[in-house]
């Protein structure tokens, strides 16, 4: 059991890591909520690969998955722009409908589909274990952790590859567009980003979790960051240490491992803000005593 | 939850008449919340469209999650009234929260709704698990909420339900003008004097009203849509409010009614979806195919419009081209009766291919502007024609003028946005521009365009 | 004969639900300082912010140096709003000068000790060197305002385009900004500001454009600048022009019209 606890926290890590660095990108772009929208409708995407192509493959799933996701973002924006709705409102109708057509095939095809309700809800990270990789002789590990794994990978390798730009183009995407770089490009890059790690970090922690470990941990990140990527190696810390706690609390008092892990990065949120509160105000008593020492 | 799924095929023809007989009395009372409830909830959802705040109901249904669990951890009980008012008061934290964190950190208003949505709902889960590992009894029911499951409430769920949903139907009718007023300019109701905050929070409560008690029926994860979707598909049929408001509630109980009777007749299935699905198919329909605002009628009115343009270009042509062989001062409009142009003479005047040339004069002569003269192997006016071909005229040199005398431009400037004006320019826009420039019907017989040529003056077709 | 550095012929455009320019047309010349003035609302910042295609025309056409602006995309600078910009960024003021080299730079490549030079160049050019490694969110209104005008240094441009850089800024950036214009007129480069201030135009800019729906003059200063004109720019509006151009837009015309 001792390996498949490690199997576990080692995937729940990886989808930190991979969430936070999507998520910092995310938040600056202030795409908090098409983020939100995209980590539901994959969902749909999914059952549609496993109905489609009969089989729990990886492949189906990561090309259904983000073909939906880029297209969540993309009906979103013509649905602002021909029928005249404001954005959110727009992402608001996409997501709940792709959303329910998941749901509602996974009921209709409960026999067919290996997915339940429980699993968009929560994952089901304790099942990762159970589920591995073998070729030939050799167990070569979870499949939930080759897919976040793989994801991982690519995420860093996007990001440390083209750091520059994102930076740019987050900062200040019409500044980027005088500069001649390509805006929607990018746009859709970071879309098809977020589509495969919540896809990937579906299996462990469920279709609505993802989003508090894609916004939050960037945006205890964002409170006091000074860089790009100052920002990026503290919301991966928050996302890791969120990990390990959330995971020792839900083994302590038996309770759901990713929901566990959610709640403790809103927890350190709400503590990060806490303490730079209080040294703001602890500054402004120190600033006016000396001020009160200088006049007196 | 287990896999919902009945191998039994039941017969859905029978069970829709029980249904709709209402001879069920739970089922009734179900069809009854489902449809009160898909009207406050699209009537409240109107006005947090209008704030530009959308995705709020979103939010607040997902803070609603642990207020419910904590609840039941606390009482040990699942009373609706109890279940109501852990979710009333979780939901306003997270509204609270949700205000709260732009304004006093860097974090950005969609950030602090994304944050709240899922920190609050993570708790709920974890609440939730927390609740499933304890000895208590009464906690099957708990997980309907996330999805919705009409044929799980209870009697008393429902009347609960029906009650605040007629209550919260009946403050928006009593308040709809202040609520429109706050909805619609914020600050000059602050101006006013109004209580601001007061109606803020009472549209809150609201809201959170309508939110919690959609959650046995529709469930927190979906909710959103059922405050959002209505409005914005009967955005597309009336831009009238209190019209609007009409047709967002009738779709809103259509779409209760309809998830009831799948409900009836599948009881395992989750509600919440299919009510979502529903409303996106009555916005789909909405969207596309909505008179005057639809994506449909408007390709139709520009396709019209494009023909009329078409048609219009070449009245303009045959104009210029009689124009051109005016000799003497008689009548124009009489004399162009007589004039007869070729398709070549036309196409060396205005290019375009072919084809739409002869669409555009077949189209013309079947409406009575043109005729074809068979001796000449050719095209003239008709009186009719020769009147409207004058109009335009008008319409493009006046236009000319004003461009130049009033807004500065210079003669070479001008031509190429009246030669678009001319087809937009209406019979009310040309008396006030002829006004401006002062030549009323009466005076200025002879006045000049820029280019030198004659404005013609209007005149009525002698018949 | 060179091309000037800028020509607009017969733009319009509009702002949010508003036309507010019709049929545009103007050329700047080179190595001078130039104005845009007009009412609130009467779409200065739209028609910069037209140029360089950061919003959609309804119709017109925008050369720089004879060409359109893909091709000379490098030797224009755009300076926007800083009203505009995320100052919560996390980022500090180097790294926001470096981005002017970005035009330059391919998508992995990072800045080289060169473009660092330049950057070091352009920040003490506008006397914020010492303030290099400072996070953004931490200077004053003008501070902020150097530093984007150092980024656009920084780009070595030939026709500069600032949204209102004189905006709500301290003496001693105002002191460094018109230097700054001194040194780079003398290089010949071309300055384009939104400009609001009438009082400070003539000491300030050689050239102004005026607009107000549509172009009332453009010219030299001193002959351009005159009471009748001033008038006619800040005097009414000509509302059947703007219901018209509106009408326009809305009825899809443009298209319409070049495919019947």
């Amino acid at each position: 059991m001792i390996m498949g606890d490690f199997w576990i926290l080692a995937t729940a890590s990886l989808v930190g890591v991979s969430t936070a660095l999507v998520g910092v990108l995310l938040i600056l772009r202030r795409m908090s909520l098409l983020g939100d929208a995209i980590s539901h409708s994959v969902l749909l995407g999914i059952v549609l690969a496993y109905l489609i192509s009969g089989s729990r493959s990886v492949i189906a799933m990561m090309i259904g998955a983000t073909l939906i996701g880029l297209m969540t973002a993309w009906l979103s924006n013509s649905l602002h722009r021909l029928g005249k709705l404001q954005t959110d409102a727009s992402i608001g109708i996409i997501f709940t409908w792709f959303f329910a057509m998941g749901v509602i095939l996974i009921s209709v095809y409960a026999g067919q589909v290996d997915l339940d309700q429980d699993c968009v809800l929560y994952g089901e990270i304790t099942m990762v274990p159970f589920d591995m990789v073998i070729m030939g002789e050799k167990m070569l590990g979870p499949r939930a952790l080759w897919l976040i794994g793989g994801v991982t990978l690519l995420n860093l390798l996007v990001v440390v590859v083209a750091f520059e730009r994102f930076r740019l183009v987050s900062y200040h995407p019409l500044l980027a567009l005088t500069l001649g770089v390509n805006v929607t490009f990018w746009h859709y890059l970071l879309m098809t980003l977020v589509s495969l790690t919540t896809v990937a970090s579906f299996e462990a922690v469920g279709a609505i979790l993802v989003v508090a470990l894609l916004v939050i941990p960037a945006s205890s990140a964002y409170l006091w960051a000074r860089s790009l990527k100052q920002m990026m190696w503290a919301a991966v810390g928050y996302a890791q240490s969120a990990v390990l706690l959330g995971y020792a609390l839900a083994a302590w008092l038996d309770l759901a491992i990713a929901a566990a892990i959610a709640t403790l990065t809103g927890l350190q949120l709400l503590l990060t803000i806490a303490v730079m509160q209080w040294r703001q105000w602890w500054r402004r008593r120190v600033s006016f005593r000396d001020r009160d020492a200088y006049t007196r | 939850m287990t896999p919902d799924f009945e191998r039994v095929d039941p017969d859905y023809w029978q069970l829709l008449v029980e249904f709709w007989s209402f001879s069920d009395t739970n089922a009734t009372w179900v069809l009854i919340g489902a449809v009160l409830l898909g009207m406050s909830a699209s009537v409240i959802g109107t006005f947090s469209f209008l704030r530009k705040r959308s995705l709020v109901g979103d939010v607040l249904a997902h803070s609603a999650l642990p207020g419910v669990m904590v609840a039941f951890i606390l009482s040990h009980s699942n009373q609706p009234l109890v279940m109501f008012a852990g979710a009333l008061s979780s939901s306003m934290l997270g509204l609270l929260l949700m205000g709260w964190l732009p304004k006093n950190t860097k974090i950005k208003p969609d950030a602090a709704m994304a944050i709240t949505l899922s920190f609050f709902f993570a708790m709920g889960l974890l609440a939730l698990s927390y609740i499933q590992g304890l000895p208590i009894p009464g906690k099957s029911g708990l997980d309907k909420i996330l999805f919705g499951q009409a044929a799980a409430m209870l009697p008393a769920d429902l009347y609960l339900l029906s009650a605040v949903a007629v209550v919260v139907l009946v403050m928006v009718w009593v308040l709809f003008h202040k609520l429109r007023l706050v909805a619609f300019s914020p600050d000059y109701a602050r101006t006013l004097g109004l209580p601001l905050v007061g109606y803020e929070l009472t549209l809150a409560l609201l809201i959170v009203s309508a939110v919690v008690i959609g959650l046995q029926l529709v469930g927190v994860v979906l909710m959103a849509a059922v405050l959002l979707t209505p409005i914005a598909a009967a955005r597309f049929w009336h831009r009238q409010l209190t019209v609007m408001l009409g047709i967002a509630s009738l779709i809103g109980a259509l779409s209760g009614a309809i998830s009831a009777n799948i409900s009836y007749m599948a009881p395992t299935m989750p509600t919440g979806p299919w009510m979502v699905v529903v409303l996106s198919m009555i916005f789909l329909v909405s969207f596309l195919f909505a008179p005057q605002r639809g994506l449909l009628s408007n390709l139709l009115r520009q396709r019209r419009f494009k023909k009329q343009v078409r048609a219009e270009n070449l009245l303009r042509s045959f104009y210029l081209l009689n124009e051109r062989r005016q000799q003497s001062k008689g009548n124009f409009l009489q004399a162009s009766l007589n004039r007869v142009f070729s398709e070549e003479e036309l196409l060396s005047h205005r290019p375009m291919p072919y084809g739409s040339l002869m669409k555009g004069l077949r189209e013309l002569a079947r409406n009575g502007y043109l005729v074809y003269a068979r001796a000449d192997k050719g095209w003239a006016l008709t009186e009719w024609g020769a009147a409207v071909a004058l109009e335009l005229t008008r319409r493009h040199r006046l236009w000319e003028t004003y461009l130049v005398t009033e807004a500065g431009l210079s003669p070479q400037d001008v031509h190429r946005q009246a030669e678009k004006m001319e087809h937009l320019l209406t019979a009310e826009e040309i008396e006030r521009l002829a006004e401006l420039l002062e030549q009323g019907p009466q005076s200025g017989k002879g006045v000049k365009d820029p280019h030198g040529r004659l404005i013609p003056l209007t005149e009525e077709p002698s018949s | 004969m060179a091309f000037p550095p800028l020509s607009v012929q017969q733009l319009s455009m509009r702002y949010q639900h508003n036309p507010v320019l019709t049929d545009v047309s103007f050329e700047i010349p080179c190595g001078q300082t130039v104005a845009i003035l007009g009412p609130n609302g009467a779409g200065k910042s739209t028609l910069l912010k037209g140029m360089m295609g950061l919003v959609p025309l309804m119709s017109g056409r925008v050369r720089f140096f004879g060409d359109p602006l893909a091709k000379r995309q490098l030797s224009i600078a755009y300076v926007p709003q800083r009203e505009e910009s995320d100052w919560d960024f996390p980022i500090n003021v180097m790294d926001v000068v470096l981005m002017g080299r970005h035009g330059r730079l391919r998508f992995w490549q990072r800045p080289t000790a060169e473009d660092r030079a330049l950057a070091t160049e352009a920040l003490a050019e506008v006397k914020m060197l010492a303030f290099q490694d400072r996070q953004i969110s931490e200077l004053s209104g003008g501070q902020q305002q150097r530093v984007f005008l150092a980024r656009a240094l920084a780009q070595r441009a030939s026709l500069y385009l600032m949204d209102e850089p004189f905006a709500g800024v301290d003496m001693t950036t105002e002191r460094a900004m018109t230097d700054l214009f001194a040194r780079l007129k003398a290089q010949d480069k071309t300055i384009v500001c939104v400009h609001h201030d009438l009082n400070t135009v003539e000491a300030y800019f050689d050239w102004v454009i005026l607009i107000n729906s549509r172009l009332v003059d453009a010219g030299p200063t001193s002959k351009v600048l005159t009471e009748d004109n001033l008038k006619k720019t800040y005097g009414g509006r000509l509302s059947l022009l703007n219901q018209m151009t509106e009408k326009m837009y809305r009825s899809n015309i443009d298209k319409v019209h070049d495919d019947a």
